[in-house]
């Protein structure tokens, strides 16, 4: 029989131990579910995870991947700080991309560094509209922000259909659900000639330097981690409970809506249906395996993104279905759980351990 | 409005209701035990991927809904395990279970999108279904219909009359005075937190075999979330529930009513109405922060250890 006893205080070592944990439980329980289908584990985890960077530009596209995903994280890392937990970084993500999309393709004929900007900015007001939803209903309303932002993922899904097939459809598209192309002004340029790689990832490198600063160095961020700490404590030293929500939720809002108009106007240059293959659930997962710290995010970005590619190799080269991708990501998060017990637990197995009198008889005696 | 298109308005609302009064219920009995289960869309598509599948392959119903069952119950374990077990955060590990059972449904099932099988039929009961009005409503659905009304009708009296019902009760309100007397924490919120798997599981079922009979990726489509909103909905009343789960049928099935009666909406944009719906619910009966908090089981989502 195991047993789990209390440390009595936080364990920083298993803290950090604890996602590395899970990776290697998510490597083992990945080589064993192969083996099951009858692939070889070793060729189909290098297949997973070594062969889409095994060139430069499988690194290329891995950053291309990352940067939606580091952007949503980043955001998710100041609201989970303030224990508000936002799970709608990906319907914050749809309609960044959406109303950045309504603003280029309303741009389409006009010219100049300016466009780009302006349709960068509507799709972060975007974002920050459909949390700034989020943030009222629970601010005025007191209603479970988890829930809300679930049904909005779900609302802007709709939207984000309703408007390819109808208001932003391509008029010469041959009726396919897609909008036109935008104009070359409204395109984010590549960073590295000859690679997708686009501004996004300067962008998630900028704002993981910005929420560091936010949150390590200022009094803003002092607050809200108080908040998410002791919400009574930050009542009573006078910090604004509802601005702080706000504060959060917007910043993470337009994250998320950067994130999805660097997506149409990145590797897109359309507004299509699917902008996203769940990057703002994934979002969440890479949120808690960082520790909401932007070193330990940018680190569990980059490996989400290497699941999804892995994903897609796994479905060319061994006929896998693509939905592996979800299934490593619902088991790293899971893992990741269940080993953060150890920073607050530990393990006994008392039938090991010697009875507690002997121990300290043993103390005597070496104290002696 | 004719009465036989009204009669097939309610039919519908029943039949779309189900799949959310059978997860509601289950939740109910979980978040009354102070367990908050926020993976109920993980399990629900697992008990839809398993139940299909089985279906498929066993030709056999009966054995699709039986182990879209074991998977939801399945599933609710492994959430027992580290949300109770290795007292986690419940909100993270909701999460994560939903994650994962999407995840691990669309694997599962990524081979048998689109194939066909022979659904659950109707079983009108005789002369009580020719009832003008309601008769189609209560008395021409399928047989799992005909069970969400007796496991209403269960889980009311459990909560009203029984021994079992007033222990869950307990060990939600207050788990430390309820461990002092006696009562056994720890097991009660296991089972609780299994009877809510069992019945994402049957209602996940009851989507890929009688409802739509097919697996689709996501084919919950939030149902499981939306469930989670009618507790609150429901203010943790079993009455009430019932109600909750099929107003929200109704929504869900608008578009369908609309295009009956010659709007011409885009579809898309109706199919937000179930999802606006849950906000509009949650903003009236939340409004009132005291009210609120005082109808919610006072230890829910607060994990629990004996020696603490």
């Amino acid at each position: 029989m195991i047993k789990l006893e209390p440390r009595g205080q936080h364990s920083k070592l298993m803290a950090w131990l604890s996602p590395v944990l899970a990776g290697v439980l998510t490597l083992v329980s990945g080589a064993t579910l192969f083996a099951l289908l009858g692939q070889d584990p070793i060729e189909a985890l290098h297949t997973l995870l070594i062969l889409p960077v095994a060139d430069l530009y499988g690194v290329s596209e891995l950053f291309v991947k990352a940067a939606p995903i580091l952007l949503c994280a980043i955001g998710l890392s100041v609201v989970f700080k303030a224990k508000v937990w936002n799970i709608g970084a990906e319907g914050q993500l749809l309609m960044g991309g959406l109303i950045g999309s309504a603003c280029a393709l309303q741009l389409i004929d006009a010219e100049g560094g300016w466009v780009l900007p302006v349709v960068l900015l509507s799709g972060m007001f975007g974002g920050a509209l459909w949390a700034a939803l989020a943030a009222w209903l629970k601010t005025h309303f007191n209603a479970n922000e988890i829930l809300t932002t679930i049904m909005l993922n779900y609302i802007a899904l709709n939207l984000l259909i309703w408007a390819v097939h109808g208001p932003l459809k391509d008029p010469e598209g041959f009726n396919f659900p897609e909008s036109a192309m935008f104009s070359d002004s409204a395109l984010l340029p590549t960073l590295i000639e000859g690679t997708r790689v686009h501004y996004g990832m300067l962008f998630a490198l900028l704002a993981l330097v910005a929420v560091w600063v936010l949150l390590s160095r200022s009094f803003l961020g002092f607050q809200i981690k108080v908040l998410g700490l002791d919400a009574r404590a930050a009542r009573l030293a006078g910090f604004r409970e509802k601005r702080l929500t706000w504060i959060a939720l917007l910043i993470s809002g337009a994250l998320a809506g950067l994130a999805g108009v660097g997506e149409v106007t990145g590797p897109l240059g359309q507004l299509v249906p699917q902008i996203s293959p769940g990057y703002g659930y994934a979002a969440i997962i890479v949120a808690f395996l960082g520790r909401l710290h932007p070193v330990g995010i940018l680190l569990a970005g980059l490996l989400m993104a290497l699941i999804y590619m892995g994903g897609e190799m796994a479905q060319i080269n061994l006929g896998l279905p693509i939905a592996l991708t979800g299934l490593f990501q619902g088991m790293l998060l899971f893992y990741l759980l269940a080993c953060d017990v150890l920073i607050n637990f530990r393990i006994r197995i008392p039938a090991l351990a010697k009875p507690v009198a002997e121990t300290i008889a043993i103390q005597e005696e070496t104290a002696r | 409005m004719d009465i036989d298109l009204l009669s097939n308005i309610l039919y519908a609302m029943v039949r779309t209701g189900t799949p959310l009064l059978l997860v509601a219920l289950g939740e109910l009995v979980c978040e009354k035990s102070g367990v908050l289960n926020l993976g109920q869309e993980g399990m629900l598509l697992m008990g839809a991927v398993v139940g299909f599948v089985a279906a498929l392959l066993s030709g056999s119903l009966i054995i699709g809904f039986l182990l879209a069952i074991l998977a939801g119950v399945s599933m609710s374990l492994l959430f027992g395990l580290i949300a109770l077990g290795f007292s986690a955060n419940q909100v993270a590990t909701g999460l994560a279970l939903t994650i994962f059972g999407t995840g691990l449904s669309a694997f599962i099932g990524s081979e048998f999108v689109g194939k066909p099988i022979d659904g659950l039929d109707p079983f009108a009961l005789p002369l009580l279904s020719e009832i003008p009005l309601i008769g189609k409503m209560l008395f021409a659905q399928d047989l799992v219909v005909y069970l969400s009304f007796a496991l209403f009708f269960a889980v009311y009296w459990f909560f009203r009359s029984s021994r079992a019902g007033l222990v869950v009760k307990a060990v939600g309100e207050n788990p430390h005075a309820a461990n002092a007397i006696g009562l056994p924490v720890m097991r009660t919120r296991y089972f609780a937190v299994m009877f809510g798997g069992a019945m994402a599981g049957l209602a996940g079922g009851y989507l890929s075999i009688a409802y739509t009979p097919l697996w689709a990726e996501n084919m919950s489509a939030g149902r499981g979330w939306i469930a989670l909103a009618l507790v609150v909905f429901a203010s943790w009343k079993v009455e009430r529930v019932l109600l909750g789960a099929w107003l929200f049928g109704l929504a869900s099935i608008l578009h369908l009513v609309f295009q009956g009666l010659g709007f011409s909406i885009s579809s898309n944009l109706l199919a937000t109405l179930p999802y606006a719906a849950t906000i509009l619910v949650l903003v009236l009966l939340s409004r009132n922060q005291v009210r609120a908090r005082l109808l919610a089981p006072i230890s829910l989502g607060k994990p629990f250890h004996a020696n603490s």
